[in-house]
């Protein structure tokens, strides 16, 4: 088989269909984890192929495609990923967070604002909020329609008990549209934020786990916490030290053996463009 | 001054030459054929159509090839192409009574109507190495085995005991055989879609589960019923013709394994059934299969659910190995951001302690 008989963006149109239809399901019911009946891609479980299949389902020829992992256009996953759709759907692809109409992403929401005429979509390993304190889907399946989330404020509690804070740093659970507590993807907290009354669509695809979900564009999305313990996100005590920004999440460069480091932004697009525009430390 | 990691996509260029180079080896030595993998090395190629769910021992092989005799690798490679193909429907369900059998074997009574036929095992095989193996000379000549098939319809074992009303009779899902390859697999799952599940599932896998079943973790109490292996017509009805043809042949092996009984006030005790079935020769997987199938029904014979084997959605959601190799090598994806997060608060979580701690020494 060559990649000319593989049809448009790799999956058959049947298969987009019923991806579509969950989708559809995903939108009407923020945060509800619907099951799909997830294909297996040519690449593996756990490396994106619910995302790729979301996408896949979307996609257009007439869109611009954008892929990036831990907020970078050139981590090897995202570059795998964006050669699989330029194979095979043809599709134009760039690193400009601007320029994009789909942008697949694993791990980060990019520093620049989002558009409503674009669609957001995460890369998703474990879509159940609560399955590290309940492992049964049986369970937590009854536990989200009776919309039972106490487990999850207990655990948060004890987190603070135990560490005085909530020790969550990624995939931090939020609530949709005040009714399903989901899983934003292991996104750090830092991104949570952006997830609220975003203009653009975020879909989240969960390949492993046959589960597609929603935030629909300006949708209600709160962190859980509490009143004495409201949310936060990561700071960092210095900007980056390439373009100077002190508003971007900050990766942190081992630079030496001897403890050297230094911070620079995660997103590169945005740090790239802050360059140009003649930012520096 | 740093400079951003960059390069992935060389990286990741040069990462495919590399193993392409190593997948040839020494081009001094000749490249292995296809048919040389599917004629002699028979059974990684049953293991990978069954657990790659297809059967077409050309792609199996080429599978096999391709993936440097990595078996998981293999079957993806199978899977993921699979997966692209139309569905023409489904075929009638096998008749695996009518087997042309090559082997067929069973443990539970001496003498069986039909015999008792060893066909090509292992099983009575002392496991010394054969250096007349070694060379890649013309193999010694092999002397002619007798006749090793039966083409008459052999009566299967399990009914011989089914006549006396001694064996529970088998029964069907009511809408047919689920599909879960098309819709997603939902719990509680029923013994259709956990028989297709374990079918796809690893060997291995099925192994350790069956094992420990043996070893008290919701003991069975089985016994190989029969175990039958041989050729077996594939039916298919085309819509524009309604009514079914033959459309191939396909070898499998199936094994029905007896266990132990239940009765209620309604039925006096019977033996109970564990069924297992595969592409190929695949002894080792179908009587894993059959031993947890039968675990997995505890529930429906109103046994205690205590055992791993006996748990639906521990043993359904891990068995495929696709899936398993996948999420647990995604651990070698950069995972930067979240690693980032958690030095973060554990910095800060360490700042605050030794800060209480020297407020307290002042």
């Amino acid at each position: 088989m060559t990649a000319q008989s593989y049809n448009f963006a790799y999956l058959n149109e049947q298969t987009k269909r019923m991806i579509r239809r969950a989708i559809l399901k995903a939108v009407a019911i923020p945060g509800y984890q619907v099951p799909f009946a997830s294909r297996e891609m040519p690449m593996p479980y756990g490396w994106g192929t619910g995302g790729v299949q979301v996408t896949a389902a979307i996609l257009t020829p007439d869109d611009t495609l954008k892929v990036i992992d831990q907020g970078a256009d050139d981590t090897t996953n995202a570059v795998s990923i964006r050669k699989f759709f330029e194979k095979t759907a043809g599709v134009p692809t760039t690193e400009r967070t601007g320029e994009a109409s789909i942008i697949q992403t694993r791990h980060r929401i990019p520093e620049k604002a989002l558009r409503d005429d674009q669609i957001i979509v995460f890369q998703v390993p474990i879509p159940e909020p609560l399955r590290f304190l309940e492992p049964r889907e049986t369970e937590t399946r009854k536990m989200h329609a009776l919309e039972e989330y106490g487990v999850m404020h207990v655990k948060l509690y004890e987190d603070i008990a135990r560490y005085g804070q909530i020790a969550t740093t990624y995939a931090y659970p939020a609530k949709v549209g005040d009714r399903y507590v989901f899983d934003p993807s292991p996104i750090p907290k830092f991104d949570n934020p952006k997830l609220d009354d975003c203009p653009a669509l975020q879909l989240f695809g969960a390949g492993r786990e046959k589960r597609i979900y929603a935030v629909p564009p300006h949708t209600k999305v709160k962190s859980l916490d509490f009143e004495d313990h409201p949310f936060e996100v990561q700071r960092w005590d210095e900007p980056c030290a390439i373009c100077g920004s002190r508003e971007s999440f900050l990766d942190e460069i081992v630079t030496d053996d001897k403890g050297s480091r230094m911070f620079v932004c995660s997103d590169t697009d945005y740090c790239a463009e802050r360059q140009r525009a003649g930012a520096r430390p | 001054m740093y400079v951003a990691v960059k390069g992935g996509e060389k990286a990741i260029d040069a990462a495919h030459l590399l193993l392409a180079e190593e997948r040839r080896g020494n081009a001094a030595i000749p490249a292995i054929g296809l048919e040389q993998i599917s004629e002699q090395l028979t059974l990684a190629v049953d293991r990978v159509m069954n657990e790659g769910s297809l059967y077409d021992r050309e792609w199996a092989a080429l599978a096999i090839k391709q993936a440097r005799g990595d078996m998981i690798e293999a079957i993806f490679l199978v899977r993921a192409s699979r997966t692209t193909l139309s569905r023409f429907g489904y075929s009638e369900p096998l008749d695996t009574g009518a087997m042309r059998v090559k082997r067929r074997v069973s443990a539970a009574f001496k003498d069986i109507p039909g015999g008792q036929i060893l066909g090509p095992t292992f099983d009575y095989t002392h496991r010394l190495l054969d250096f007349s193996l070694a060379g890649t000379a013309a193999d010694p000549k092999a002397q002619t085995a007798p006749a090793d098939s039966s083409d008459t319809p052999l009566p299967r074992v399990l009914d011989l005991l089914g006549n006396e009303g001694l064996i529970e009779q088998p029964s069907a899902p009511d809408a047919g055989p689920g599909d879960l390859t098309q819709d997603p697999l939902d719990f509680p799952a029923g013994r259709d879609l956990r028989l297709q599940n374990l079918a796809r599932g690893d060997e291995g896998f099925l192994l350790a589960l069956a094992y420990s079943t043996q070893r008290g973790y919701g003991r069975t109490h089985p016994f190989a019923g029969e175990i039958r292996i041989g050729m077996v017509e594939v039916s298919f009805t085309p819509e524009e013709l309604g009514f079914a043809i033959v459309i191939g042949e396909i070898m499998v092996t199936e094994c029905e394994m007896i266990n132990q009984f239940k009765g209620s006030s309604g039925i006096p005790p019977q033996f109970t059934r564990g069924y297992g079935l595969g592409f190929g020769q695949c002894e080792r997987k179908a009587m894993a299969m059959a031993l947890v199938d039968r675990s997995l029904r505890a529930g429906e014979l109103g046994e205690e659910r205590v055992a791993p084997a006996q748990d639906e959605e521990f043993v359904l959601a891990h068995s495929d190995n696709v899936q398993a190799t996948g999420f647990v090598e995604h651990l070698k994806l950069p995972h930067y951001v979240d690693f980032q997060s958690e030095l973060v608060m554990l910095r800060r979580m360490r700042a605050d302690i030794l800060k209480g701690k020297r407020e307290a020494a002042e």
